[in-house]
């Protein structure tokens, strides 16, 4: 449990010109938990674009609303269980995909997908163990939470990212995004007045979960049970029905869903939102546990809980829906004139609190020290020499989980309910959606722990990027970004440094790009014993197919030209290839030229749009090597590639293999003179011819020299290790 | 008009999907109906579509075999109505007794989704009627407890009877016996079937969508 700080408490104090009761203060210390409270990262989050033309909603709500024409909306909201996760990867994992779906709902928007973005140590140590490891476990069992929740529910996880790096020995980050679709005129703008009913709905209050939130906000050094919160997806199922027909029939005047800190933040943050008081009675709570404190009542985090704000005439539509669907519901109370949360228990009053006390605490200045280990990154590094037999680094390159086949998690998702997935997982570099509008939604998470531990800035700038990258391969523009950051504790000055360098390139690069971030969220401490965890921002675009046309795979056929837009450059820093084949951390991380970037991602875009395109994908990790032989893995095909005719600033040939520079695309094209064309005609932009698709035979060639020799079949054979591994 | 009514359970997920390319793609009509409304006289014929009724508490389709609406089947399933069971509505109409047999846990003990091909092993049932014996079709299947069992003289009596109606084809997704994806009643107006029909237009193809075809016609009849 995270105590007030000395300051806070004085703080408190004088706020309310008096000592707050063990209640009081306990509702308080879970609302300015950094979790709830943001007090690390507020003032500088705050400082990212949110503008667009797209933008109904922005940042500060339960989620990010995006207009994509014919009065509809899209919703968009990311979230973490990290800790929990750690402890008991199923209940974490499933109550994450929970959480985030309710946050969709409290839009009053009807979730339509899921994607999950997932770090874990390597399931396999070198030495092929015959014992399982934790990380394999949690691996496992995080995805078979995520599986089970989702399928359950009837939201396809339409998606995902996945990492795997040593720094998260003994724990996990499992970041679940959620997508909602709805009626513009529906969303539901909070909004409350004076004798309000407020009404609890869905699960029973237990104990399930307490200090969950504050358990989010310390670093996690010994397992804490009662902290990890417990799933019911069907029960959230009859949420989804029963709160998508209030919302359709103009019930409902304010939505929140209860997560984080549990009853004590949603009341209070929904009350200080409304500018309007509380008066809550704790006697009629629906419990699944007798004899529990009004404390505990208020902080359980006991799951599939939504709160509602309703007058007396709708409460009889509503009334009739949760009876419909079977819900359970409790009237909590009523809104009031007054600004304050009052909580009783059998009418006596035990809490009485100004909402905006407990809803604005006091924001933290924390210092921020450049860490120390960049230096000793920098100094210790030896360039490692170049391997002889390039074949079997690029074999073993597929099989590095971090990049192998996702065949085996995916396979336990059911991503097509909803007949809205348009391609199917693993078939394109994003994961696109079709809309009821007839237009497409194109999402994508990604991440890079390796690159942002060796370079905050340029790694953020480069994960960024990358996910707009992979939403134009689909032909989508992106519209809207989503940040999930995820750091050790803002204690420590070099965390939050490495913190204020993703947030300087997030800032930077949307504004460049004139893209608004939607929606985000701030992890912090997440650490084990061994220290913090490696820089880990999650960032995930979304982009609009405006009219109806074939979406852009990833896979070659038979006869394609292969083209590349973009240079490699001596940046192998944080590359798979360093740090599986070499395990070396150090060297030049990718940096992202904002004018190339954009400059490569309009030109894809126009290919796309002129139908030159076969296919498309984009290099990132395992650089072109590894993205030439996702492309003939996926179509089934062999190909020829000249790699001296890959524009590169190379000095040295695992360099241009393997480095992951950024702004690059792969495009297989039946027309190459049309897309000779095209290309020829955008001044400044680098792109080349490289090699043809043919046969199952897989040929790196340079100046007549044979680089590396195999065939498909050899190729797709190393890209199914994961699922080897997994299912031994 | 013939009326297909879509049974809807608490839990069920595939209902928009199965009316969705009924009405809209396949422009076939056919009505919601909530698993409480026990006049289900109304219909002359009743989907259940996939999905997780009552979350698959105890069993895959064990509590909504209790369900007012499974009265409103068994009426009709004896005054030969026509019945099509999706996924969790096969298993629902196992639990019924409606069908023979029973689905467990897949061999694997993980959920499976992605594409599988089924052959049509009895194309005289008004669900089959429109493909060729022996027929092979590609259809998605999403699923955790898919695997089919029953006893070998089970086994030997549906299989005599002609009840098997899909099998799976160079396939085994979950270890069911004999590879049955499919089968009827010994009438042959009910069935129940693993993959996802309503699902096969999104891999490119329309095949399966068929089956709803075939059990339209006939309900013209």
């Amino acid at each position: 449990m995270t105590r007030l700080s000395k300051e806070e408490s004085k703080f408190l104090e004088s706020k309310l010109n008096r000592v707050p009761n063990k209640l009081e203060n306990g509702l308080v210390e879970a609302e300015w938990s950094e979790h709830c409270s943001y007090k690390s990262s507020k003032r500088f989050i705050k400082m990212f674009p949110k503008n667009g033309k797209h933008v109904v909603i922005g940042p500060g709500q339960d989620a990010g609303v995006l207009d994509i024409g014919n009065g509809y909306v899209v919703t968009i909201h990311i979230e973490s269980h990290n800790h929990p996760s750690a402890v008991d990867p199923y209940g974490g994992a499933a109550t994450g995909v929970g959480g985030v779906i309710r946050d969709i709902l409290s839009m009053g928007t009807r979730p339509i997908a899921l994607l999950d973005a997932l770090r874990f140590a390597p399931p396999q140590t070198n030495d092929e163990l015959s014992h399982r490891s934790n990380s394999e476990w949690l691996f496992r069992y995080a995805v078979k939470g995520i599986g089970d929740y989702g399928n359950c529910v009837g939201v396809p996880t339409i998606a995902g990212e996945i990492e795997f790096d040593p720094s998260f020995t003994n724990y996990c980050l499992i970041d679940t995004a959620c997508i909602g679709f709805g009626r513009r005129e529906s969303i539901v703008r909070n909004s409350a007045n004076y004798d309000d009913l407020i009404i609890l709905v869905g699960g029973q209050t237990g104990r399930d979960g307490i200090h969950g939130a504050a358990f989010a906000s310390k670093t996690y050094l010994h397992h804490n049970r009662s902290a990890v919160q417990i799933p019911d997806p069907f029960l959230e199922k009859l949420l989804i029905e029963a709160i998508t027909e209030a919302v359709e029939d103009g019930a409902i005047k304010a939505l929140k869903d209860l997560g984080g800190g549990g009853l004590s933040c949603c009341l209070s943050e929904l009350s200080d939102s409304l500018g309007r008081g509380f008066d809550i009675e704790l006697r009629d709570l629906h419990v699944k546990e007798t004899g529990m404190s009004p404390l505990e009542l208020m902080l359980s985090e006991s799951q599939e809980r939504m709160l509602i704000v309703t007058d007396h005439l709708k409460f009889d539509n509503v009334r009739q829906i949760f009876d419909k669907y079977e819900l359970k519901y409790v009237i909590l109370g009523r809104v009031k004139n007054h600004r304050n949360l009052v909580i009783r228990s059998n009418k006596r009053i035990i809490a009485d609190i100004p909402s905006s006390v407990i809803a604005n605490a006091p924001l933290i200045k924390r210092s921020s020290k450049r860490p120390s280990y960049l230096t000793a990154l920098k100094r210790g590094f030896k360039k490692p020499v170049t391997p002889s037999n390039l074949t079997e680094v690029l074999l073993s390159m597929l099989s590095n989980p971090s990049i192998a086949s996702r065949e085996w998690i995916y396979r336990q998702y059911d991503h097509e309910v909803g007949l809205r997935t348009v391609v199917k997982p693993g078939y394109a570099d994003a994961s696109v959606l079709r809309l009821k509008n007839g237009k497409f939604l194109s999402v994508k998470l990604d991440g890079n722990s390796k690159h942002c531990y060796i370079d905050p800035y340029e790694g953020t700038l480069g994960c960024l990027s990358e996910a707009c990258r992979n939403v134009a391969c689909t032909g989508a523009y992106p519209i809207g970004m989503i940040d999930h950051l995820q750091f050790g504790s803002p204690e420590r000055p070099e965390v939050f440094w490495c913190f204020r360098r993703a947030v300087d390139a997030i800032i930077n690069y949307c504004k460049f790009m004139n893209i608004p971030v939607v929606g985000g969220k701030v992890s912090f401490y997440n650490e084990t014993s061994k220290g913090p965890i490696k820089p880990s921002p999650v960032l995930g675009a979304i982009g609009l197919v405006e009219e109806k046309r074939l979406i852009t795979q990833s896979s070659f056929k038979d006869g394609d030209s292969i083209f590349i837009i973009g240079t490699t450059a001596d940046e192998p820093g944080g590359s798979e290839y360093y740090e599986y084949v070499h395990h070396i951390t150090g060297g030049k991380v990718p940096k992202v030229d904002l004018n190339i970037d954009k400059l490569n991602l309009e030109s894809i875009l126009l290919l796309i749009d002129k139908d030159v395109v076969s296919c498309a994908h984009d290099p990132s990790k395992g650089g072109v090597a590894v993205a030439l032989s996702e492309m003939a893995i996926l179509g089934g095909v062999g190909f020829e590639v000249f790699v001296d005719r890959i524009p590169n600033t190379c000095t040295s040939i695992d360099n241009l293999l393997f480095s992951e520079s950024h702004s690059r695309y792969i495009i297989g094209t039946h027309e190459p003179k049309k897309v000779e064309k095209i290309l020829s005609g955008i001044g400044g932009l680098v792109y080349s011819r490289i090699g043809e698709v043919y046969n199952q035979n897989v040929a790196f060639k340079m100046g007549g020299k044979i680089l590396i020799n195999t065939d498909t079949q050899s190729l797709a054979a190393s890209f199914r290790k994961l699922d080897q591994i997994m299912t031994r | 008009m013939a009326r297909i009514g879509i049974v809807v359970f608490p839990g069920s997920n595939c209902d928009r999907d199965v009316h969705h390319i009924l009405n809209n793609v396949l422009h076939i009509p056919s009505h919601y109906v909530w698993h409480t409304d026990s006049n289900l006289s109304a219909f002359d014929s009743l989907i259940i579509p996939g999905g997780f009724a009552y979350g698959d508490r105890l069993r895959a389709g064990a509590i909504a075999a209790h369900s007012p609406a499974a009265k409103g089947l068994k009426k009709m399933a004896k005054d030969g109505g026509i019945i099509l069971g999706i996924c969790n509505g096969f298993q629902i109409l196992v639990e019924c007794g409606l069908l023979p047999g029973a689905l467990v846990k897949n061999n694997s003990l993980s959920f499976v989704c992605r594409e599988t091909t089924i052959k049509v092993e009895n194309n005289n049932t008004v669900f089959t009627s429109s493909f060729k014996r022996n027929q092979t079709i590609k259809i998605p299947i999403a699923h955790g407890e898919g695997r089919y069992m029953a006893d070998n003289r089970l086994l030997k009596t549906i299989l005599r009877k002609g009840q098997v109606v899909f099998r799976y084809f160079n396939d085994d997704p979950n270890g069911s016996a004999d590879h049955i994806a499919a089968v009827c009643n010994e009438e042959g107006n009910v069935m129940g079937m693993m993959p996802h029909p309503e699902r096969a237009l999104t891999t490119g193809s329309s095949d399966a969508s068929m089956i709803f075809r075939s059990l339209y016609t006939h309900l013209g009849k």
